[in-house]
């Protein structure tokens, strides 16, 4: 009887996952100190990849996490820039600060959609996400205040010296990443989090359990969409210049699906390791312009059909790590 | 030598076995009665013989030839036809074409559509409405007008009479009675067990995935059937 | 006269449409699946003709005669290879290989055959039209199309509720489990929808190329249109399709005329406002219960 006694614990954290934060913090104190040590085209560089990162886990939350499918989410990267343009150069808010509240734009934007994509399911709420995408592109490129189909410049941060305009853009892509990533993992453990990962595995099965699949639906929607919006304004303060056709373009998505999808759908781990592979793949083949696209394509598929739990996935039902986790587990005290 | 002959047949729902080393030899023209109490195994085992399940190749041998672990089209290719668990009727077909789909693979033989209203008149008196509009006496008729529109060489029932009334389910059973009658081998799973021996020249009975009885309905008592039943 | 030109445009426009939807739907009705490549199959069919046309001096309306059984082989290759194997798994791996397939194909167009427009010309036919009375005159090659895409509607419906492979598809679209107790191996169907579905979209895509100019990158928006015309005209209802695509077609003529830039804008905002005041589409066939 006595072995039957013995207690049982419900814990969260792994030897991985201490380890992990332990290489978080090491990681976030090498990027902190990069301005002093690296370059600017480095930081540049970093700010794409969290960016794309960021873009990446919100397509995750949104499909791995949600079971929502969206194939529309440059609509909030277009939004939130030319946000950012509105709000820095038209309002006189300053630039920085426009970031965030692009994000708030994103989701306000958010509603109306979620109106309209959310009676489509599957397949077909894909290609709605899409259209919509397509129509705020029109849309935007047939406005005359938003610059047409030439786009328009950022000159809000012109009287900023380069390199403090750099310097401010490459912190605030770092507090992003990491607001993104403590965010998303919070979410996740929270209450929330659970009834959420509850709807991906049963939608029907939750639902008796009380858990309002709508409403954790739209929640879920209406917070991918302000990732997303305050990344697209963070990605646009760096480069700059904005015109619907890249603001709004499907290769956003693609490049967080190809991230999301080769690296491991549904875990935080998975896109990270998905945007590195991503990244890399993008400087060895940078001279090869559309083979590029082509081979990723064939890794998506392929990975879809062979390994559908992605890089990450291989890695931690091999060696059982969880580095972010989010499920809890029991262990004998 | 049998027409179908099962031997040491396991079956797993996932890591959950439900069938242990089920044997048993069905000959040509009998009717076999399959009973037992819920979870016992017996639509299992009907869907281990028609290919739904997988299982091994020796399990399963129909006129000498191993066949086990053939997809579940491929067996009616063969032969064995299922007429499943809860009717299934196709909502989007009417009468005639839910018979006539039956037909898909058919193998050559006596039943054809006329034959098939000549049994179930009712059927011939809806052909053109949807299937599901028929009331669950007719659904279940037209679910094995279906079966046998696929001439088989042997008919899989399982439990016709769930959420039947007992004089439709009365009927249900003498019309097979006809069709058992000329000669179809069939192997018939049944909860009420009243009706289908009337029809059975053998029954076998379930028990947690074994077989626990098996002989003619008339060497059985009432007594020794229930004990098989219920492990009693 | 003018907008009755535009309206008798866009009308001809949707038999277009109709065909870009017909292989889409009919595969959403067979196996749920949404092909988001299936434009971007058109294009491939298109080029296809051009290759064929630049090889052989073939006429682009008589190389539709190769390309579309190419293009079903295709389509039957793909399903049995590739999607067949992501049976089971959900809504979300359909999804994103036939995203990935997308990309590929556009990609493989670009380096193939660079970012040019292209155009097929089918010769004399190209300018004919037909006089209607009152000013009006319609191309005869918008005609045809109208045509080839009633026909194929006719066939299809035909095909589904009359035959015997047609019985099988709406037994495996209601419960392919139970189907294959007939016999039915829902996989060799799923295979032939698909193969049919882009047999269906390589005309659409050759008659698309005659009609306009076309790139790699031309495919994305030719799902659009596609589903658009499939939402407006209401699912599981062929006929539907057909005026789903006319509408679709009108509304972008329309659009057109009222200010260039906004045709295909115009489109867009009709299917949104279908879509939010009647979401089941103009024309829906009611499902009947599921069992």
């Amino acid at each position: 009887m006595s072995e039957r006694e013995q207690a049982l614990t419900v814990r969260r954290t792994t030897p991985a996952s201490r380890a992990g934060l332990a290489g978080a913090i090491v990681v976030l104190a090498v990027l902190v100190t990069l301005p002093v040590w690296g370059d600017p085209a480095s930081m540049r560089r970093l700010v794409e990849f969290i960016t794309l990162l960021v873009l990446a886990q919100m397509w995750n939350l949104l499909a791995g996490y949600a079971g929502l499918v969206s194939i529309g989410q440059q609509a909030y990267v277009g939004v939130g820039a030319y946000a950012l343009i509105a709000l820095a150069d038209d309002v006189g808010i300053d630039p920085f600060l426009a970031v965030p509240l692009a994000g708030v734009i994103a989701a306000m934007i958010a509603l109306p959609i979620a109106a309209v994509v959310f009676r489509f399911q599957g397949g077909y709420f894909a290609v709605g996400t899409w259209a919509v995408a397509e129509v705020l592109r029109l849309l935007v490129a047939n406005t005359g205040a938003l610059g047409r189909g030439t786009g328009r410049t950022l000159k809000a941060v012109f009287p900023l010296a380069r390199e403090s305009r750099e310097l401010v853009t490459y912190f605030l892509a770092l507090a992003l990443g990491v607001a993104a990533l403590i965010g998303v993992y919070a979410f996740l453990r929270s209450r929330f989090g659970l009834g959420l990962m509850a709807v991906r595995d049963s939608e029907a099965a939750s639902e008796t359990l009380g858990v309002d699949v709508f409403r954790t639906k739209l929640t879920v929607y209406l917070v991918t969409a302000f990732g997303t919006g305050a990344s697209g304004s963070l990605i646009y303060l760096n480069l700059l210049r904005v015109s619907p056709d890249a603001a709004f373009s499907i290769n956003w998505t693609a490049a967080s699906i190809f991230i999301v999808v080769i690296g491991g759908l549904g875990s935080l781990e998975g896109p990270l390791i998905g945007a590195v592979v991503f990244f890399v793949l993008r400087e060895l083949l940078a001279d090869y312009g559309s083979w590029y696209m082509i081979l990723l394509g064939g890794l998506a598929v392929g990975v879809m059909l062979a390994y559908p739990q992605g890089l990450w996935g291989l890695i931690a039902e091999r060696w059982d790590i969880r580095v972010f986790p989010v499920q809890r587990r029991v262990w004998r005290a | 030598m049998s027409l179908l002959a099962v031997r040491g047949l396991d079956a797993f729902y996932g890591d959950f076995q439900a069938l242990f080393g089920i044997s048993l030899d069905i000959a040509a023209r009998e009717t076999v009665a399959v009973i037992g109490s819920n979870g016992s195994g017996k639509s299992t085992f009907l869907n281990a013989v028609a290919g739904v399940l997988p299982v091994t190749r020796s399990a399963i041998v129909l006129d000498g030839i191993a066949v086990g672990g053939q997809p579940a089209h491929e067996m009616v290719a063969r032969g064995i036809v299922l007429v499943p668990e809860g009717r299934r009727i196709f909502p989007s077909l009417t009468v005639e074409e839910n018979l006539l789909v039956g037909a898909y693979r058919a193998g050559s033989g006596r039943w054809n559509l006329g034959r098939v209203y000549e049994l179930f008149p009712r059927l011939a008196a809806r052909r053109r409405q949807p299937g599901v509009n028929l009331s669950g006496g007719e659904q279940q008729m037209l679910a094995i007008g279906r079966g046998l529109m696929a001439n088989p060489r042997l008919l899989l029932i399982d439990e016709i009479s769930l959420g039947l009334a007992p004089v439709v389910i009365k009927q249900l059973y003498e019309v097979l009675a006809t069709v058992t009658a000329e000669g179809m081998t069939t192997i018939v799973v049944e909860q009420d067990v009243s009706q289908v021996l009337r029809i059975a020249h053998r029954v076998v009975c379930f028990r947690h995935g074994r077989l626990s009885l098996a002989g003619r309905p008339d060497e059985l008592s009432r007594a020794r059937i229930a004990a098989a039943y219920f492990g009693v | 006269m003018g907008w009755i030109d535009t309206v008798v445009q866009g009308v001809l426009l949707g038999g277009l449409y109709a065909l870009f939807a017909t292989g889409l739907s009919l595969i959403f009705g067979v196996m749920r699946i949404v092909n988001l490549a299936h434009g971007d199959f058109s294009i491939l069919a298109a080029f296809l003709a051009i290759l064929l046309m630049d090889a052989l001096a073939l006429n682009p309306l008589l190389s539709l005669v190769l390309v579309v059984p190419v293009m079903a082989l295709l389509g039957y290759g793909l399903q049995w290879h590739v999607l067949n194997q992501l049976l089971g798994r959900g809504l979300l791996p359909p999804v994103l290989v036939t995203f990935g397939l997308s990309i590929i194909i556009q990609n493989v167009l670009l380096e193939t055959f660079s970012a040019d427009s292209r155009r097929l010309n089918p010769g004399a036919i190209d300018t004919a039209s037909l006089a209607l009375g009152r000013g009006l005159a319609v191309g005869w090659f918008s005609l045809i199309t109208l045509g080839v895409a009633v026909l194929v509607l006719v066939g299809l419906q035909l095909y589904i509720s009359r035959t015997r492979g047609g019985r099988a598809f709406r037994a495996i679209a209601d419960d392919r489990t139970t189907a294959a107790l007939m016999g039915i191996d829902h996989r060799r169907l799923y295979a032939t929808a698909m193969a049919l579905s882009l047999g269906i979209v390589a005309i659409a895509g050759v008659f698309l190329g005659v009609r306009t100019t076309f790139t790699f990158s031309s495919g994305p928006d030719r799902l659009l249109f596609a589903f658009e015309a499939v939402i407006i005209g209401g699912l599981g209802s062929l006929w539907g399709t057909l005026l789903g695509g006319a509408i679709l077609g009108v509304a972008q003529t329309v659009g057109a005329k009222l200010s260039p830039g906004w045709g295909v804008l115009t489109g867009h905002l009709v299917f949104l406002a279908v879509l939010l005041m009647r979401p089941q589409g103009l024309f829906a066939q009611p499902r009947r219960v599921d069992s």
